[in-house]
C-alpha cells in the first residue's frame, strides 16, 4: 500500500525552452491515484510541451518528476509506458501505410488485449484495414485501446475529444470512469470545459508556462475556470466582450432573417454520403449544421466549395445557378471556406500578410505589378478586425492554432465574400480565441455576410447560430431555432431520433 | 418523446471489401509482373535464337540492375532516395576485378564477402551521415555519387583486371540443364535470403513506418534515426551484389560500369510500384520492373531501333505505365 499523502504523479518547476521561445516557465502538477484530473490552459499555455516532457518525448530544462516518490525520467514514449505513464498524443500514433495488425506488432501490443479493450468500448474495427483507410476519430479510439493495454497507472489524454464526435467522446468518459474505478488515474487534456466539469476531480490550470492554480472543476463551473485561464484582467475584458454582443442579438433578428434574401440555395444535393439536402443561407444569418462524425457534413462542405463534383441536386448563389468545378469557381462567385484543418488552407512557410491577400491574386489573366499599397491596406483591415498577433507574422506555421484559424478567416474577410462556409473553425483552439471567432461570426453576420457553420462541440450552437439544421446519414432531421439548440435536443436529432414537437 | 439517446451503441467500422484492399495493396506488383508476362510472345517472335539461350542472356542482362533496384527500392520504402548505389557498384566492381585476377575460386569467394560487407558498412556510413547531420538523403548521396565515382577511377584508371572463371561461371548458364538461368536464381535467393525474413519482422515493419510517416513511427517507439542507418545498410548489401554481379558478367572491371545504374534503379523502383514519397510497395514489383525494363532494351535492338531512340522509348514507356498505374489505383480508391 503507497502512502495516502503521497501523489501518484509529482512534477516540480520543469521548465523547457525551444530556442528562444519559453514553451514552460516552471510548472507543478500533482496527480493523486485514483483521479482524474483535468489539465487546462490556452493555446501556447504549455500542456502539450509538458505531455512532452512527461512522456519522453523532449528532455525537460530542469525540474523534476516523480511518480509514486521516485524520481523518473522517460527517455521515450516506450519508456514511459513501461514506467506506467501512457499517452495518447493529439498526433495519431498510427503509421498510415500499415494495416491495423501491423502497427500493433510494431509496438508489440497484443492483438488480442487491443480487441478486448474495443470490445469494452463497444467498437469493432478490423485490424486487415490499413490504417490510411480509417476515419481520424476511430483513430484515436484505437490510441487509446493500445494504451489501455499497458494498464497504465496514468493515462494521458492529449486532446483526445478535439476529433471525436460526441458518441465516442461518451465512450472515452466511461473508460475514464473505469480508470478512477480501477484505482488508476487519467491526466485529460481538451480545450472543452463542459467535458472538465463532467469528468474531471481536479483541474490544474497553466497560462504562460505556468501553473496557475489546482481547483475542483465542479466548484466554480466554467466561468471560475476561464477566469483563471485567461487571467484577472483579460477575463474581465472577455467578459465585457460577450456582453457587448449579446447586446448585439435582439430577439427580433431571427425573424428579419428569415425575409432576408436567399445568398446561397441547397435543392436536394446529393453528393457522397450526401444524399439529398436542402435547405436556404441566408443574408444576415448564421445557419449551424450539427452531425455526428461522418454524416456527410464534409462532402456538403466540399461540394460548396467545387472541391468535389456533385452527383445530384442544384445550387444556387444569388438565385442564379452554381455548379462550381474547382475552388475558384466558388471564390468567384463569392463562396468561401474555411476548411477543418487550418494547415490545408495555409501557405505554412510564408507570412501573414501573403496568406491574407492570397485569393486577391487568383485571377492569372490579370498582368501588372501588385498595387501593394492597397494589398496592404486591405490586410491590415482583415488582421485589426481579428486581433491577429503579428509577433510571429513572418511564417505562419509559428503561429499558434488560433491564431492560424484567424489567418484563414481574414485572407476572405480581406477578399470580400458573400457565404463563408465554416467546416468546424473552433477544433482545437484555446476558448479565448474561440470566443473571439463566435463574436466574429456574429459581427460578420450582422454586416450582412450569410454563415454555414458546422461544430463538432454542440454548445457552440444556441451561442452563435440564429438556426441549426441536424444531419443524419445524409439528410436533414431536424431545423432548430439557434436559442432552443440544447445539447440534449440537437443529440436527439443528431442520432436520427424524432423530435418532440414542441421543440421543434 | 424525449429520451435520451442510447449513448453506446456497438459501432462497427467496415472499410472496403478484402478483394479490394488486397487489389490495391499487391494490384501493382501483380500487374508489373503481367507486363512482363505480356512482352514474352512479342520478344519470341522477334528473336530467332533458342529460348533457352534468350531466356539466359536476358536474366544475365538484368542481373546488376536488379540488384541495384532492390538497393533503392529499401532505401525509397524508407522515406529517402540512394544516388550513390551505381557509383558504389563501380567500386565493388573495379575493386573485385583488381584483386580476383590471380584468385582461386574459393579465395575469390571469401574476398566477395568481404566486399559485401564493405558495401554494407559504406553505404550505412552514408546513412549515418545522413541521420547525424539530418541533410537531406538527395544532397549527401548526391555528394557520395562522386566521392564512389573518384574512389573508383583511383583503384582503376582504365577497364582492366579479371575475374575467376568460376566465378563468373556462378551467375553465367543455366542450373543444371534446365531452362531456368542462374542469374535469375541468384535474385530470388537474394530476396528469399535478405528481404523476406525481414519483411515479416519488426525491423522491416520498421522501415515500412518510417517511410510511411515519421512522427508516427517515432510515437510507435520506433529509434527513426537506427532504421535509417539499417535502410542504408541492407541497400548498400544489395549494391555489393549489383557490383559483383557487374564483374560475373562481364569478366572485369571497369570504373564507369555503374554510372548508368542510379538513375535506372530509381526508374525499376518506381515502374515496380514503390511510392517515392515512401512507406509503399515492394522488392516482388521491383524485380519485375527491372526485367521489363531490361527487356524492352533487349526488343528495340531486336527490332533494329536506333540505340538513342531506344531510349525515348524506355522512358516513354515508363510515364505511360506509371500514368496507367496511377489511374487504375485511383479507381481501386474511389
Amino acid at each position: 500500500m503507497s502512502d495516502q499523502a503521497t501523489p501518484l504523479l509529482e512534477v516540480r518547476g520543469v521548465a523547457k525552452h525551444y530556442g528562444p521561445v519559453v514553451a514552460l516557465r516552471s510548472a507543478d502538477l500533482s496527480v493523486s491515484a485514483g483521479e482524474v484530473h483535468a489539465l487546462l490552459g490556452a493555446n501556447g499555455a504549455g500542456k502539450s510541451t509538458l505531455v512532452k516532457c512527461l512522456t519522453g518525448v523532449t528532455r525537460p530544462d530542469s525540474g523534476t518528476i516523480t511518480m509514486t516518490g521516485r524520481a523518473t525520467r522517460a527517455r521515450s514514449p516506450m519508456h514511459a509506458a513501461r514506467l506506467g505513464l501512457s499517452p495518447v498524443f493529439q498526433d495519431p500514433a498510427l503509421v498510415p501505410d500499415l494495416t491495423v495488425a501491423q502497427n500493433l506488432r510494431l509496438t508489440g501490443s497484443s492483438v488480442d488485449a487491443v480487441r478486448s479493450q474495443l470490445a469494452a468500448m463497444d467498437l469493432k474495427v478490423s485490424f486487415r484495414e490499413l490504417v490510411g483507410d480509417l476515419p481520424l476519430p476511430i483513430l484515436r479510439m484505437l490510441d487509446l485501446a493500445r494504451a489501455l493495454t499497458h494498464d497504465p497507472q496514468l493515462l494521458i489524454l492529449d486532446e483526445i475529444t478535439a476529433a471525436l464526435p460526441s458518441d465516442l467522446a461518451e465512450r472515452v468518459f466511461d473508460v475514464m470512469r473505469g480508470r478512477r474505478e480501477r484505482g488508476r488515474s487519467v491526466l485529460f487534456i481538451t480545450h472543452r470545459l463542459a467535458e472538465v466539469i463532467a469528468t474531471s476531480d481536479r483541474a490544474t490550470i497553466l497560462r504562460d508556462g505556468r501553473d496557475v492554480g489546482t481547483m475542483v472543476p465542479q466548484e466554480g463551473g466554467e466561468a471560475r475556470i476561464v477566469e483563471i485561464m485567461l487571467g484577472p484582467e483579460a477575463a474581465r475584458a472577455e467578459a465585457e466582450a460577450s456582453e457587448r454582443d449579446e447586446a448585439k442579438l435582439p430577439q427580433a433578428q431571427a425573424e428579419a432573417a428569415a425575409e432576408a434574401p436567399a445568398v446561397l440555395e441547397v435543392d436536394d444535393l446529393q453528393v457522397g454520403g450526401v444524399r439529398g439536402i436542402s435547405f436556404t443561407l441566408r443574408r444576415g444569418e448564421v445557419l449551424g449544421l450539427a452531425a455526428l462524425e461522418g454524416q456527410g457534413q464534409d462532402e456538403l462542405f466540399e461540394a460548396l466549395a467545387g472541391q468535389r463534383k456533385l452527383e445530384g441536386g442544384e445550387l444556387r448563389v444569388a438565385g442564379k445557378a452554381f455548379r462550381p468545378r474547382h475552388p475558384y469557381d466558388a471564390i468567384r462567385r463569392k463562396v468561401v471556406l474555411v476548411p477543418p484543418d487550418r494547415l490545408l488552407a495555409l501557405l505554412p512557410q510564408r507570412s501573414v500578410r501573403e496568406n491574407v491577400a492570397a485569393p486577391l491574386y487568383n485571377t492569372p489573366l490579370r498582368w501588372g505589378p501588385i498595387n501593394m499599397r492597397e494589398e496592404g491596406r486591405r490586410v491590415q483591415g482583415a488582421v485589426d478586425a481579428l486581433h491577429i498577433d503579428m509577433r510571429a507574422a513572418r511564417q505562419v506555421r509559428r503561429l499558434s492554432g488560433g491564431n492560424q484559424q484567424k489567418v484563414t478567416i481574414a485572407r476572405w474577410l480581406a477578399s470580400g465574400f458573400a457565404a463563408l462556409l465554416c467546416n468546424d473553425p473552433t477544433r482545437g483552439i484555446d476558448v479565448g480565441t474561440k470566443r473571439q471567432v463566435y463574436a466574429l461570426l456574429r459581427e460578420l453576420a450582422n454586416d450582412g455576410g450569410a454563415i454555414l457553420f458546422f461544430s463538432s462541440e454542440l454548445a457552440e450552437f444556441p451561442l452563435v447560430c440564429d438556426r441549426v439544421l441536424t444531419i443524419y446519414g445524409g439528410r436533414v432531421t431536424a431545423e432548430l431555432v439557434g436559442a432552443a439548440a440544447d445539447e440534449g435536443t440537437l443529440l436527439q436529432a443528431m442520432h436520427g431520433l424524432e423530435l418532440d414537437e414542441a421543440v421543434a | 418523446m424525449t429520451t435520451v439517446p442510447a449513448e453506446t451503441a456497438a459501432l462497427e467500422f467496415r472499410g472496403a471489401a478484402p478483394w479490394r484492399r488486397a487489389l490495391r495493396l499487391h494490384g501493382w506488383t501483380i500487374a508489373v509482373w503481367l507486363v512482363l508476362i505480356a512482352m514474352v510472345p512479342y520478344w519470341r517472335s522477334l528473336s530467332e535464337q533458342d529460348f533457352k539461350f534468350d531466356l539466359q542472356a536476358l536474366a544475365i542482362d538484368a542481373l546488376p540492375l536488379c540488384f541495384a533496384a532492390m538497393a533503392q527500392a529499401v532505401v525509397v520504402i524508407s522515406g529517402g532516395i540512394d544516388l550513390s548505389i551505381g557509383s558504389l557498384m563501380g567500386v565493388i566492381n573495379v575493386l573485385s576485378a583488381r584483386e580476383m585476377v590471380d584468385m582461386s575460386f574459393r579465395q575469390a569467394l571469401a574476398f566477395s564477402l568481404l566486399l559485401l560487407v564493405l558495401a554494407a558498412l559504406a553505404s550505412g556510413f552514408t546513412g549515418l551521415i545522413i541521420t547525424l547531420t539530418r541533410i537531406p538523403d538527395i544532397v549527401v548521396t548526391l555528394g557520395m555519387l562522386f566521392v564512389w565515382q573518384g574512389v573508383a577511377l583511383w583503384i582503376m584508371e582504365i577497364p582492366g583486371g579479371g575475374v575467376p572463371i568460376d566465378f563468373s561461371d556462378l551467375a553465367l548458364g543455366n542450373v543444371g540443364s534446365t531452362v531456368i538461368p542462374k542469374a535469375g536464381v541468384a535474385v530470388f535467393a537474394a530476396l528469399l535470403l535478405l528481404w523476406v525474413p525481414l519483411r515479416w519482422l519488426r525491423p522491416g515493419l520498421a522501415l515500412y513506418a518510417i517511410g510511411s510517416n515519421r512522427n508516427s513511427a517515432y510515437l510507435s517507439g520506433i529509434s527513426v534515426a537506427r532504421t535509417r542507418v539499417g535502410a542504408y545498410l541492407l541497400a548498400g548489401l544489395f549494391t555489393g551484389l549489383g557490383g559483383l554481379a557487374l564483374s560475373a558478367s562481364s569478366g572485369i572491371g571497369d570504373p564507369n560500369s555503374g554510372t548508368t545504374y542510379t538513375l535506372n534503379s530509381v526508374a525499376a523502383v518506381v515502374l515496380g510500384g514503390v511510392s517515392l514519397l515512401g512507406g509503399v510497395g515492394g522488392l516482388i514489383g521491383v524485380i519485375a520492373a527491372a526485367y521489363v525494363l531490361t527487356l524492352s532494351k533487349i526488343i528495340l535492338l531486336l527490332r533494329g531501333t536506333d540505340p538513342n531512340y531506344a531510349n525515348v522509348y524506355q522512358g516513354a514507356l515508363i510515364i505511360l505505365v506509371v500514368v496507367i498505374g496511377g489511374l487504375l489505383t485511383r479507381k481501386t480508391r474511389s
